[in-house]
């Protein structure tokens, strides 16, 4: 782990990563710096875990037959790809590594309110992770990421209930999370840091954090009721014996639609900062975007039943979901405007951060846009089932949520790593990533609308050129993947000091050196105006003088 | 850095920062536990709603109320030694304090035990969904009487082992709380301006009691 060592030209100063080398230094950790580190590796090796899971998928549907794998290893290989994507991936993805590690920072805090409580839920992720694993290797899972009953809980012949278990044990770590995030905002912002003056990346984290404590628990019940159900062969979801299939959908769905903002609403927020910075503007509404992450949070928790449109669900059930779900699109409209509104007459540069978030608000407009013709009961029966739904979801969360990962990884890199990276290579790999996503998925809008079908290995002959230019894509996006991956581990050893501010942003996490020393600040600091106060002549948070050499 | 009294984590500023800290963290795990207990009974009531006549049998005909009603007791006097322990922390008696969580510890003890009793008498009669559940039960005296549909009895068993179960494991935890607790209060941790932990673990014991105070009459009165 000695990865970072400062250039002879500079000063040697503390830090958190050279404070102590051992490993055990690191796994015994309470600093919010190096959990955040620690799940950063986890959740990237989930995340290439899943994306040879997805490799797989697409190879085998180049061709109309099914000649790859069989039509149950195929089974096996979507689910486990939505299991480890979503559940070890995207949900931890921007809270658990950037939130971690930037959270406390943006506030002036010290450290997160509960540290114990953040390493043991890095644990439990890592148990619940471990568990679901071995599922996967032990025989794998064949249900869909949705554990949809009673197939789940009495017909299925695969290793369920392990899947779940790491399901449900990793759910812990999450709320775990959230109250951490949830109490600190409340109680451990620096003098001055009022809420009208939070950064929006906080107010995300705030909205983010309540729906994990409280949409959690209910898929936590829900799927250790699938579990009861198969270990003592009860009745709680299967028809034959008086239960309710559609119950579990309503359960598993009160979480899993809320899950969906859990993913996006810390994208929304990296994409505030990175899209103010760069545009050297303060941001446009800053109420308004503040407001519209309670809002999406709020309207999340009421719009479950749009995913049970063709589930039996009554016809006035379903036009007020359908009504409710309509509702979402304002506040997150109310977003997408503001930030094109900040770049308006901003002085943009477009680093690579700023490429990803431009991608971003592209990509997650279309994910959105398609997402009200699904809110749409007429057309959602249409489209139900279809690819259509693939590519929408997969606009919202690759071309979303991995986005803003990505401008969030490059954004705070060198606050993290006190390195930067290539900056070339890293607007190539963006440009590489938005050019393979829309490859990989637009087609698959034009399938699904074609009427064909997913969850299936063979397909008719007539879809081959579509899915052939979705596999085509897929490769494309993989390498724009794996480019990162070598610069920034490159950078670790070799790229130039990144200095406290090299994007001149404002923010409290810019105040202190990078990478910042393990209490964070040398004196907690005192805030007296209000974020982004970019349209100033000099950003008001004039660079700690601890640190000799910042880069111009 | 900090010159403050060894009971402060470092990552605070002051004792009032970390008590507010602490009791809210506390409130959001409750808020949590509500939506955790909140969807399974969701689930029961939905399925009450139903199958009413089938679940007011099982419940007429096999819950034991002098039990239940026993244990409602104890759980409610349990609330009160907490309770009682938490105003003697905040004026610092430890003796009187140490009292109050050893008869906690106790009347949860007695809970359980209770809570096992009914579970054997269960067993005995053969209710245990996934283990014995035969229904009418083999050895009732007059099964003429028990006309309910034997999947929706062993539906009402099903819900009946998962939310009293899910409630005795918290009990148990508790427990383990509070053994821990009574340790570092004998080991003198604890002071009229410190005493968080008795406090917080306070509040979780409260929910746990409140728990069992809708558990009780949903799964027991409610023919």
């Amino acid at each position: 782990m000695s990865t970072v060592s400062y250039q002879p030209a500079l000063e040697p100063r503390e830090s958190y990563i050279n404070i102590a080398y051992t490993v055990k230094s690191w796994l015994f950790t309470l600093d919010h710096k190096r959990i955040a580190i620690l799940y950063l590796i986890a959740i990237t090796v989930f995340f290439f875990i899943g994306g040879v899971f997805a490799t797989l998928i697409r190879l085998e549907l180049m061709t109309p037959e099914g000649d790859l794998v069989s039509d149950d290893t195929y089974n096996k290989l979507f689910t486990l790809h939505g299991v480890v994507m979503i559940f070890f991936f995207l949900i931890p993805s921007i809270p658990a590594t950037m939130g971690n590690f930037v959270l406390p920072l943006m506030l002036g805090a010290r450290d997160l309110a509960f540290p114990r409580l953040n390493l043991l839920s890095w644990y439990i992720f890592m148990i619940g992770g471990t568990l679901s694993l071995t599922a996967a290797i032990t025989g794998g899972v064949d249900t869909g990421w949705t554990f949809y009953t009673p197939y789940s809980s009495v017909f299925s012949n695969s290793r369920v209930v392990l899947t779940v278990l790491g399901v449900f044990v990793t759910g812990f770590s999450s709320i775990l999370t959230g109250l951490n995030f949830v109490i600190t905002i409340h109680t451990m912002r620096a003098p001055g840091l009022t809420w009208s003056r939070l950064p929006l990346f906080v107010w995300a984290m705030y909205a983010t954090s309540v729906i994990m404590l409280l949409g959690t628990p209910v898929v936590a019940i829900a799927v250790a009721l699938v579990g009861a159900e198969r270990i003592f062969h009860l009745g709680i979801f299967n028809p034959a014996l008086g239960g309710d299939p559609v119950l579990f959908q309503h359960l598993f769905w009160f979480y899993s639609h809320p899950a969906v903002y859990i993913m996006i609403l810390p994208a929304m927020g990296v994409i505030s900062e990175v899209v103010t910075c760069f545009s050297r503007k303060n941001i446009f509404g800053y109420a308004f975007i503040a407001a519209s992450s309670l809002a999406i949070a709020f309207i999340g928790f009421l719009v479950w039943g749009h995913h049970m449109f063709v589930s039996t669900q009554s016809i006035y059930g379903g036009m007020i979901f359908s009504f409710l779900s309509y509702m979402v699109a304002i506040p997150s409209a109310i977003k997408v405007f503001n930030w094109t509104a900040t770049l308006y007459k901003g002085s943009i540069s477009f680093h690579a951060p700023m490429l990803y978030a431009g991608g971003f608000i592209g990509l997650f407009t279309m994910g959105g846009l398609t997402g009200l013709f699904l809110a749409a009961l007429g057309v959602d029966v249409h489209v139900h089932h279809t690819y259509f739904i693939v590519a929408h979801f997969h606009y919202i969360m690759v071309g979303g949520a991995v986005m803003a990962y990505m401008a969030a990884i490059h954004y705070w890199w060198p606050k993290i790593t006190g390195r930067l990276y290539t900056e070339w290579l890293a607007r190539i790999s963006a440009v590489i990533i938005f050019l393979g996503f829309n490859l990989t998925f637009f087609p698959q809008f034009l399938l699904g609308y074609l009427g064909m079908p997913r969850r299936y290995h063979v397909y008719p002959p007539e879809f081959q050129v579509l899915n052939v230019m979705s596999t085509a894509g897929a490769s494309i996006l993989a390498v724009g993947y794996v480019i990162p991956l070598i610069y920034l581990t490159w950078s670790l050893w070799h790229g130039k000091a990144a200095g406290p501010n090299p994007w001149k942003a404002t923010g409290l996490e810019w105040q202190t050196p990078s990478p910042p020393p393990t209490n964070n600040f040398e004196e907690i600091p005192v805030v007296t105006g209000p974020p982004y106060q970019y349209h100033l002549e000099e950003v008001p948070f004039a660079p700690s003088k601890s640190e000799p050499g910042a880069p111009v | 850095m900090h010159q403050a009294s060894p009971s402060l984590a470092h990552q605070f500023e002051d004792a009032a920062q970390q008590k507010e800290a602490s009791i809210l963290g506390m409130w959001a795990f409750l808020a949590t536990e509500l939506m955790f207990f909140g969807g399974a009974l969701t689930a029961f009531v939905i399925y009450r709603s139903f199958y009413s006549v089938d679940f007011a049998e099982a419940s007429r005909e096999h819950m034991n109320i002098p039990l239940g009603t026993a244990n409602t007791a104890i759980l409610l006097c349990s609330s009160l030694t907490v309770a009682m322990g938490v105003h003697f922390a905040k004026h610092g008696e430890r003796r009187k304090l140490i009292l109050m969580l050893l008869a906690t510890i106790g009347l949860a003890i007695a809970f359980l035990c209770v809570k096992a009793t009914e579970y054997y008498l269960e067993y005995r009669h053969e209710l245990v969904p996934g283990v014995n559940f035969r229904y009418p039960p083999p050895h009732d005296a007059q099964p003429e009487r028990l006309t309910a549909s034997p999947p929706h009895v062993e539906l009402f068993f099903s819900f009946y082992f998962f939310l009293t179960g899910l409630h005795a494991l918290h009990m148990i935890i508790g427990v383990g709380i509070f053994a821990f607790i009574t340790f570092r209060a004998w080991r003198g941790r604890f002071t009229a301006e410190y005493y968080n932990p008795v406090e917080v673990s306070g509040l979780y014991w409260h929910f746990v009691d409140l728990v069992w105070i809708f558990l009780f009459p949903l799964l027991y009165l409610l023919h």
